[in-house]
């Protein structure tokens, strides 16, 4: 599998009025590359609530996205409080968002039934205390 | 319909860029996540949430213009940093469903 190109983004903490940078360039370079536009905005999607979640949940992060022939692959890295029940934070409609949060429009509780449902695969490996790894990959 | 169009309507003040884009649907929705995952690309999307998550989420799904409603208040900055990224803002007093009504039936 040839690697095209790797990317990585620092996230910073409580961010908000640059929450979705990462997403935006990556957006910008898929296009350069001539990615299907179905294709761009699964990444777009699954990338920012990705993006908003680690600065929302946890105190930012790291991203990577690798981009080859076949697909590209997300990777969100925090170093936040973990996900005490994935299966529970997956479901749509659950959040935990402070009211903070919420008054700027965050909080549907559907960010992580995005990532899943514009990804073609999705996994969560997540400690109490330690952090969150969010791998996805959608296909090209 | 195309973007600058919407401009001429009584109702309707342009806050940031034009366009010639088409306008192909109405979109309502104030619930960001929701937005993100539901907003068709070329749709008008109108929304009373004002803040700079609002020109990312529409800027990712490329929906053809935002319309903030009911008069909401909103900063500078935003207006700012919606031409930087040519997005266009437009900004009613109609509520919600009549702006869209408004925009759909001139579709
Ligand atoms: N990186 C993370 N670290 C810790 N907890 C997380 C993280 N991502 C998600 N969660 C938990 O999972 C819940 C559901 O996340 P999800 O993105 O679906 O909804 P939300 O962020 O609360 O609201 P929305 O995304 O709709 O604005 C969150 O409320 C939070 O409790
Ligand atoms: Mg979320």
């Amino acid at each position: 599998m040839a690697e095209v190109m790797e990317l990585n983004y620092t996230v910073s903490n409580e961010d908000f009025t640059r929450a979705g940078e990462a997403s935006s360039d990556v957006k910008k370079k898929l296009k350069q590359l001539g990615v299907s536009p179905e294709a761009i905005r699964k990444v777009a999607i699954a990338l920012y609530e990705g993006e908003i979640n680690m600065i929302i949940h946890a105190y930012g992060g790291q991203i990577k996205v690798t981009i080859s022939e076949e697909m590209i692959t997300l990777v969100l890295a925090d170093r936040g409080p973990g996900i005490a029940d994935i299966e529970k934070a997956m479901q749509a409609g659950y959040s935990t968002a402070p009211d903070k949060v919420r008054s700027l429009g965050f909080g549907a509780g559907m960010g992580l039934p995005n990532m899943k449902k514009n990804s073609d695969t999705m996994d969560i490996k997540t400690e109490l205390g330690v952090g969150t790894t969010v791998t996805m990959t959608i296909n090209l | 319909m195309k973007v600058y169009e919407l401009g001429n309507m009584d109702d309707f003040e342009l806050l940031s860029i034009s366009k010639d884009t088409d306008i192909t649907g109405v979109f309502c929705c104030d619930l960001l996540s929701i937005a993100m995952g539901k907003a068709p690309a070329g749709s008008a999307w109108v929304t009373v949430m004002a803040n700079v998550n609002t020109l990312a989420v529409a800027s990712l799904t490329d929906v053809a213009c935002i319309i903030l409603a009911e008069d909401v208040t909103f900063d500078n900055s935003l207006i700012e940093k919606a031409k930087e990224e040519g997005i266009a803002v437009f900004k009613t007093k109609k509520p919600i469903f009549d702006a869209a009504l408004l925009i759909n039936n001139s579709l």
